[in-house]
């Protein structure tokens, strides 16, 4: 690790000004579960790392039926599998927090750190860079591809969204409050995430001098949801495909859909063929597999990854029948 | 009445061999008291680290260290490889540095220069027909006349391709140590090793081929706790040498220990073995024939040559041809049972497929051939897989391959046979008596957490008639009696064998002392909760503390030995295992439902720490098949996964239910003392490839049998 300074302010605005206005020079540290061992590894090398950790207000976790969810950033992954409320309004949230197995990630993890955290793809994490460059070229597509995107891979990015709980939080609408030195902005979680088009930008929307505050997610009474994750292992371990799913039923028949695919292309994936295939319909095992053949029908799998095409059409599959079953 | 004085007490008379005892370091090591090696901190110690080659193969052409030299706190550096080198692996080190701080000695690494040439390099053996001159063929093994069994109208021929990856030692504790070069110019290193009596010498060649001057006699090691090795810690290391080299330039102890990134690119790893297997059978089942061509890697040093056919190495007519392949992927080191597990999946799912083949239960199959195995294991053989069709209510579960029944969730039960020698290893020990009542024993053996001191606590307390607490058990110094190294299965029958003897001889000058004062001839007395009496008639004794009060002021030592006197132990033991999986065919994932692990080892000294053996390799074992894979990368050369996020683990909730059985009793105990640390790893590999193929209908040629693979092999023909 290189050395750095370190500070740990007490009010956001304070924070904000300790931040740089280009990327290298801070780094903000919520849990630090994933900044720590990028800087280990000299993944990133921050000159200053601002801590958050005495800015409590972000820590809280509150629900309304009026105004939702309201998770600070610095909310656990456990506070949040803890909650009462999350547990009685938001079950996919849940399930989508569950799939983190690790108690260390969970009771040091934060919500924002795990929307922020940066992608798992094992060249950028060897130092490749995070287009896995190499020789002028990117490594991916000639290289082990095996864990990379089967969607919206043509290039230059070819790494997955590592993020759990974004695919859910896209599907209930859910919104980021990001603060700079000009105040507040509101971002959906989905334009939160961007797919990098050249070597020095970001995989999100947000500047070096922003913190991610805050995240609302709306209250849906009555929407089932459920996320279905295919890991390899019961223990830690990144899914090798997950999806989201939230149905607004009207009786029996499904109004209107939301399904969004984690673990397979370099920002959360929302399918609107999946939701096609089953806005209007009611959910039987045949409309479910519609669903998960609808959502890879475009996929362009890499050379070593193309298992995951299946996985990902079976995520969405058992993930759909899964919220038809369960409650909001 | 024991025939041989030495030899292990009757049935009846086991007070504490062969009970459930728990380890005496548990609570030390569960409480943080126990110190490893990374957790020794000597005054002044100076953090050292090594400057790694990024390139798999590649000439140094210039290392420039002045930069380095002049920043705060970097006290000594040390040219490892000097220019002109030739590097065969990404991460071999190339700069030490020793510094007064971790950041200072990280702020030097990366102002030294080095630059190379950079040459071409192979880190994938998986297509043999792409490793050009990378191959080195032996010559073709001959037995009988393959041909004509191959050839013989009548033989049913069964062909398959079976495989297993290159993986990891994987230590909890990685590779590491520190050394402390004296003003009195001895060497004192604390160091994580599986040799503890074998360092000092190894430590002493290693510095005199860099041109340091020092004599054996002036090392010291210790080792008073390590966290695993499976074959991987017996040498210095490098890491070892270049550390003593800064220290004696220094004049401060110096630790290097790996980081886990390095420990897993460059500390070890088992060589893969890939290839076709044919086997020419009878309709009954009976092998005729055996024809394997196979290949594998363990980087540019030997790769091994597992022994194959596996157990049944009295098939008639055997051709075997094997190609070793020179890769830039690091070096090879003992694995837990080197080549068994890779031979075992070769050979145990070759038979499985034959069984298919027939249409017979592949158990049947590997008993019709029972008589091709070593003749002193075929009896246990047929018992432990006996045992293990009960716990794994094979008679119910099992069917014929493909799981008929409807759904995405498929279950099958694969089963494997293995064998391993085990024979305890030389071994010396100091027994030591005191007039106080105190006893200790000691050995430069080591504990690698495998329960060592314990097994040698439990012997030591069981031949003198004391409880366990009574005695100490003082291991894991080179200044202390020399005692083998732990690989192989050896260290439990050695210092059992020695500590037994040496404890044995103790005692009978205990018995000479006290003798006389209980008016008996010595002969008649024995050692029995916590007393001396005279056998049959307690009324002739004295407590343990009054019969030591008996020396006066000079203690007992007696020295124990093995080999020695008396047969306390053997060599060659067998085990069973079988794997119970449910494969998702939609998924392609395996989940372990359960393993059953029948095992002999002989004596069994601790029942718990014996089972917890098996536990630990079944856990492996698991992990070997279903998850584990040093990931290489073809275009850069380096590791992909050297961390423990993708270089993947099993985890409680992936290992299914355990069930093991240990065999003891008339037949096994009358053995005497045999290792258990290798044999129990060696038969997850084949037993979880055949139950996969047993769940789906058919073969997943190579481990580890990941969701990629099972969907490729159904694409390819099977069930889903």
């Amino acid at each position: 690790m290189q050395a750095f300074e370190y500070a740990a302010p007490k009010t956001l605005n304070e924070a904000v000004a300790l931040l740089g206005s280009s990327w290298g020079e801070s780094e903000v540290l919520a849990g630090g579960t994933d900044l720590v061992s990028a800087m280990k590894d000299e993944v990133t090398t921050p000159r200053r790392v601002v801590s958050l950790k005495h800015i409590t207000a972000l820590r809280r976790v509150e629900f309304s039926a009026k105004t939702g969810l309201h998770l600070g950033a610095l909310a656990t992954i456990q506070e949040l599998l803890d909650s009462k409320d999350v547990q009685a309004n938001y079950p996919g949230l849940i399930q989508a927090a569950d799939g983190i197995r690790s108690e260390q990630l969970r009771h040091m993890g934060t919500v924002g750190g795990e929307l922020l955290q940066r992608p798992r793809c094992w060249y950028y994490r060897n130092g490749f860079g995070l287009l896995a460059e190499y020789k002028g070229k990117s490594l991916v597509p000639d290289g082990d591809n095996r864990y990379h995107a089967i969607l919206g891979n043509s290039g230059p990015a070819y790494f997955v969204s590592p993020s759990s709980l974004a695919p859910i939080l896209i599907c209930l609408g859910a919104k980021v409050r990001i603060h700079g030195p000009s105040g507040s902005r509101m971002v959906e979680v989905s334009k939160l995430f961007v797919t990098p088009t050249s070597s020095g930008q970001r995989e999100h929307d947000i500047k070096p001098n922003e913190i991610l505050t805050e995240i609302l997610v709306p209250h849906h009474p009555g929407v089932k949801m459920a996320v279905y994750e295919v890991r390899q292992k019961e223990a830690l371990d990144w899914p090798l495909a997950a999806a989201a799913v939230a149905l607004h039923m009207n009786g029996s028949g499904v109004s209107k859909s939301a399904v969004v695919l984690g673990h397979v292309a370099p920002v959360p994936w929302p399918s609107p063929d999946a939701e096609e295939a089953l806005n209007g319909k009611s959910v039987s095992e045949d409309v479910a597999a519609a669903a998960g053949k609808a959502a890879v029908a475009k996929a362009t799998p890499l050379s070593k990854n193309a298992y995951k095409v299946q996985l990902a059409s079976v995520a969405v599959r058992r993930a759909v029948l899964a919220a038809a079953k369960g409650g909001a | 009445m024991p025939s041989c004085k030495y030899d292990w007490p009757e049935a009846g008379e086991r007070g504490l061999i062969g009970k459930r005892i728990d380890r005496i370091d548990g609570p030390a090591k569960s409480s943080g008291r126990a110190k490893y090696t990374y957790d020794i901190h000597p005054a002044g110690m100076l953090y050292g680290r090594m400057l790694t080659c990024p390139y798999a193969h590649a000439k140094i052409t210039s290392i420039e260290t002045s930069a380095a030299e002049k920043i705060a706190g970097v006290k000594g550096i040390q040219i490892i490889q000097p220019v002109g080198t030739e590097i065969q692996w990404a991460g071999d080190e190339v700069v030490g540095v020793a510094a007064t701080s971790e950041a200072a000695a990280d702020d030097a690494m990366r102002a030294i220069k080095v630059e190379y040439d950079v040459l071409p390099h192979l880190v994938d053996e998986k297509d043999l027909s792409k490793v050009g001159d990378r191959a080195q063929p032996s010559a073709a093994q001959t037995a009988g006349d393959a041909e004509t069994a191959f050839k013989d109208p009548d033989a049913v021929i069964s062909e398959g391709s079976y495989g297993a990856q290159v993986i990891t030692h994987c230590c909890h504790e990685t590779h590491g140590n520190i050394a402390d070069w004296r003003a009195d110019g001895k060497l004192k290193t604390w160091s994580s090793t599986q040799s503890v009596s074998g360092l000092p010498g190894q430590i002493g060649d290693g510095l005199r081929l860099q041109k340091v001057e020092i004599q054996n006699s002036d090392i010291e090691t210790e080792c008073q706790y390590m966290g695993g090795g499976f074959g991987s810690k017996f040498s210095p290391d490098r890491w070892c040498i270049v550390a003593a080299q800064l220290s004696k330039k220094t004049g401060k102890p110096v630790r290097i220990m790996l980081e886990r990134n390095a420990d897993l690119e460059v500390a070890g790893a088992r060589p893969s073995y890939f290839g076709k297997v044919r086997l020419a059978a009878k309709k009954d089942g009976t092998v005729t024939g055996w024809d394997s061509d196979t290949w594998g890697t363990g980087g540019m040093g030997p790769s091994g040559n597992p022994p194959v056919p596996y157990i049944f190495e009295g098939i008639p007519n055997q051709i075997k041809k094997h190609t070793r392949v020179n890769t830039n992927i690091g070096p090879s080191r003992a694995w837990r049972a080197p080549n068994h597990p890779q031979a075992a999946i070769m050979t145990m799912c070759a038979l499985d497929d034959l069984a298919d083949k027939l249409g017979m239960d592949p158990i049947e199959v590997l008993k019709k051939n029972i008589d091709y195995a070593p003749e002193h294991l075929r009896k246990a053989y047929v018992e432990e897989l006996d045992k293990a069709m009960e716990l794994a209510e094979w008679k119910k579960l099992w069917h014929p391959r493909g799981d008929k029944t409807s759904g995405h969730l498929k279950r099958g039960l694969g089963a494997s046979i293995h064998t391993w020698g085990g024979r305890g290893h030389n071994s010396m020990c100091l027994v030591t008596i005191r007039p106080d009542g105190s006893v200790d024993v000691r050995l430069g053996s080591q504990d690698l957490g495998t329960g060592t001191r314990t097994v040698i606590a439990i012997t030591l307390a069981q031949t003198l008639g004391l409880p366990i607490d009574a005695v100490k058990v003082l291991i894991g110094d080179s200044r202390y009696p020399q005692s083998g190294a732990s690989g192989g299965s050896t260290t439990v029958g050695g210092v059992s064998a020695s500590t037994r003897r040496g404890a044995t001889d103790a005692r009978d000058q205990l018995f000479a002392v006290v003798a006389p004062s209980l008016g008996v001839e010595p002969a008649q007395l024995e050692a029995v909760n916590g007393r001396i009496q005279a056998a049959g008639d307690p009324s002739k004794s004295l407590s343990w503390k009054q019969a030591c009060a008996k020396l006066g002021v000079k203690n007992i030592e007696a020295n124990g030995k093995n080999p020695g006197q008396c047969k306390l132990g053997d060599s060659g033991v067998g085990g069973a295992q079988i794997a119970d999986v449910t494969v998702d065919t939609e998924t392609g994932l395996v989940k372990i439902n359960r393993m059953v692990a029948v095992q002999d080892c002989g004596l069994i000294i601790d029942i718990k720490t014996a089972e917890s053996q098996v536990y630990g390799a079944l856990i492996m074992g698991i992990t070997y098949s279903l998850f584990e894979e040093k990931v290489m990368d073809d275009q850069t050369g380096v590791m992909l996964n050297p961390n423990m996020e993708f270089y993947k683990l099993a985890g409680i909730g992936d290992i299914g239910d355990l069930v093991i059985h240990m065999m003891t009793g008339p037949g096994y105990d009358d053995r005497g003392v045999i290792g258990l640390g290798e044999p129990p790893v060696i038969s997850p590999g084949a037993s979880i490839s055949n139950a996969v193929a047993n769940a789906i209908g058919v073969r997943v040629p190579t481990i580890p049998i990941t969701p990629e693979k099972v969907l490729a092999a159904l694409a390819k023909g099977g069930m889903a």
